[in-house]
């Protein structure tokens, strides 16, 4: 199946004063990082696998119906793109959560100075007695 | 001519007492009233307030204060929107924040305090810094002072756009895959990503925690260790900072490059780069070879991936610290019938299209099934990116790459295509995934041979980015000092 990314690669090519024109390609026979990055296959994802609505939910996210289609669509094409990783070896790689981790940073547990209750509902968009007011959660 | 001056020229001029700290700031107000309609950099400045700080630096400065403590003292600096100063908006260019005032400052505002600066003005960027062109700010579209048709880059575009347009002596911006060398290299100034936990984010809105790191933008490479020297260092309120000594990186700069050894990474210098940044970052490179520095091919085998693995952490990362813009405490708030359909509300109608696209994406790539699949992945993906880096750091004391793959590219160009706009990150990003330090600085021009009767087009910076080892602060800087110093494009002004 052709795929969106590469129909926007051959877009790129074509168009007028094109970033990747063809005549710019180094013929060093190394790894070409722009046809590398742009010339895989992949299966784009689709309705049932990346449900917006679903997602959206969970993101706490409403979206319009309008919203829906475009990021659904989009984020099918990024997904796509993303796949990618699905090539890379990683058997027995650990993850790296942080560049330089650092365990156990502790602080000496002594009171010290914080906002005032004053200056933490200074931004607050509804309160009253001095707390955050918010919609009624239970009946 | 003040609002031209570097930090070094102006802090020499204003201890020798031949201007004031209230003249400075006055041109740099003159220069915004007169430049900013077209450049669209400042969000929000106060100019009274800025000659009120400016009126007390010249206090200081008529009481013996002592320049090698206060290194920015008098020094007029705006900062990207995504930085707290107390009682100063605050707002990442986003609808969702409202009228948002800080209640505190910044870690590294307090230190440009201690060090006297001026803070005068909020400064454009994409929406809680996510972006390559500025383009998805919810208040402005800044333009690039060298052409405005063409994005400033992003998401630091308004503080990049600000110090090329000499609005502003120097800023901060914040850098998670690019956003501040990116920019900077796309206006022609000096722009810094230093070490992930050099610097204290206290009061740095956050993005992609495991990415972000704050730095300066800057004329020259002098101002850059300068500023660099100034927020640099361990803060308690920062857990991932980093309790390491901070050098004296003025010091680094002795113009001696004799030695060092450059390396070269297959995989960036090849096709789809533009004829002339490959032409000026081909000359740049050899160059450095003639002041002495030594050049060799490194490989970085898993730069290919390194786009996509960015995309799953950074959109991961935010969709969790995005979390808290739920109209609780803070912000703008759209009511509901009941909590949930609040926070729903407020966020549909606060947050722009990029920000919820890349928090759809980091909430599903985190989601329950797909975690291994995708955010687990990348996570190691990123281990064997980093060590790609931390290899070649074992023959080679600094990497030498292209900033951009082109020069800055028109307004509306990649707004309608998002994975168009994520790959013109391609030679950034690897930086922020590895943790290293990376610097742009100034390495030529495109459209620069026109005879300029013909000159149809005008002149765009091109920048050479600069990579070097965790804390290897002082190398880069040595050798972009070397390098700007022996060569003239630190000497052009946009305006």
């Amino acid at each position: 199946m052709r795929s969106e990314v590469g129909r926007l690669k051959v877009e790129w090519l074509k168009g007028e004063g094109a970033l990747f024109n063809p005549s710019h390609l180094a013929v060093r026979p190394t790894l070409n990082l722009e046809l590398s990055t742009l010339n895989f296959s992949f299966r784009p994802v689709s309705a049932p696998e990346f449900n917006i609505k679903y997602v959206a939910h969970l993101a706490r996210l409403k979206l319009s119906p309008e919203e829906e289609t475009q990021l659904g669509a989009q984020l099918g094409n990024i997904l796509g793109y993303i796949e990618k990783l699905k090539e890379v070896d990683v058997t027995g790689v650990e993850p790296t959560a942080h560049a330089f981790p650092m365990v156990n940073v502790f602080r000496a547990d002594e009171t010290r100075p914080g906002l005032s209750n004053e200056d933490a509902l200074r931004n607050a968009p509804k309160k009253t007695n001095g707390l955050f007011v918010v919609p009624k959660v239970v009946e | 001519m003040l609002h031209r001056l570097t930090i070094s020229e102006l802090t020499a001029r204003l201890a020798r007492r031949e201007v004031s700290a209230r003249d400075a700031m006055q041109a740099c107000l003159d220069q915004v009233a007169r430049a900013d309609g077209a450049i669209k950099a400042f969000i929000s400045h106060n100019p009274a307030d800025a000659l009120t700080q400016a009126d007390a630096a010249d206090k200081s400065i008529a009481a013996g204060a002592d320049f090698a403590q206060q290194p920015l003292l008098g020094v007029p600096m705006a900062l990207k929107d995504v930085l707290a100063v107390k009682d100063h908006p605050l707002n990442c260019c986003s609808k969702i924040l409202g009228n948002f005032v800080s209640p505190y400052d910044a870690t590294v505002v307090e230190k440009l305090k201690t060090a006297g600066a001026v803070i005068f003005g909020r400064l454009n960027m994409d929406e809680f810094a996510m972006g390559s062109s500025t383009e998805n700010s919810a208040f402005q579209t800044t333009r690039n002072p060298w052409d405005t048709s063409r994005i400033p880059g992003g998401s630091s575009g308004g503080s990049a756009a600000a110090v090329a347009a000499d609005e502003c002596i120097a800023s901060l911006g914040s850098d998670t895959g690019g956003s501040i060398r990116q920019p900077a290299a796309l206006c022609g100034v000096v722009g810094m990503k230093p070490t992930y936990g050099r610097v204290s984010r206290y009061g740095l809105v956050a993005f992609a925690s495991s990415l972000d790191q704050i730095g300066p933008f800057t004329k020259n490479v002098r101002d850059a260790a300068t500023l660099l020297e100034v927020i640099s260092g361990h803060d308690p309120r920062d857990a991932t900072s980093i309790p390491q000594p901070v050098p004296r990186y003025t010091q680094a700069l002795t113009g001696d490059i004799r030695g060092l050894r450059i390396g070269l990474p297959k995989e960036f210098m090849v096709g789809g780069l533009d004829p002339e940044v490959k032409r000026a970052v081909d000359a740049a490179v050899t160059h450095l070879q003639s002041l002495g520095a030594t050049v060799q091919e490194v490989s970085l085998p898993h730069t290919d991936h390194d786009v996509a693995v960015y995309y799953i952490i950074a959109t991961a990362e935010a969709s969790a610290n995005l979390a808290r813009f739920d109209g609780v405490r803070y912000g703008a708030r759209v009511d509901g019938v009941d909590p949930l359909e609040m926070y729903g509300n407020t966020r549909g109608a606060g947050f722009g299209a990029e920000v919820k696209r890349r928090i759809i994406l980091g909430t599903y790539v985190l989601s329950s099934g797909y975690y291994d699949a995708y955010y687990l992945r990348a996570q190691k993906v990123r281990t064997l990116i980093r060590q790609d880096y931390l290899r070649a750091f074992e023959q080679v004391d600094a990497i030498v790459t292209p900033t951009t793959p082109t020069p800055a590219f028109k307004l509306g160009e990649k707004s309608g295509d998002p994975l168009q706009m994520y790959l013109s990150d391609i030679f950034t990003i690897g930086c922020n995934l590895a943790g290293i330090p990376g610097l742009s600085l100034p390495c030529g021009f495109a459209n620069a041979s026109q005879p300029s009767a013909l000159k149809s087009q005008p002149r765009l910076p091109i920048g050479l980015q600069l990579l070097g080892k965790p804390f290897g602060e002082e190398t880069l800087l040595r050798l972009a000092h070397a390098y700007e110093q022996s060569t003239p494009w630190h000497k052009e002004h946009a305006l």
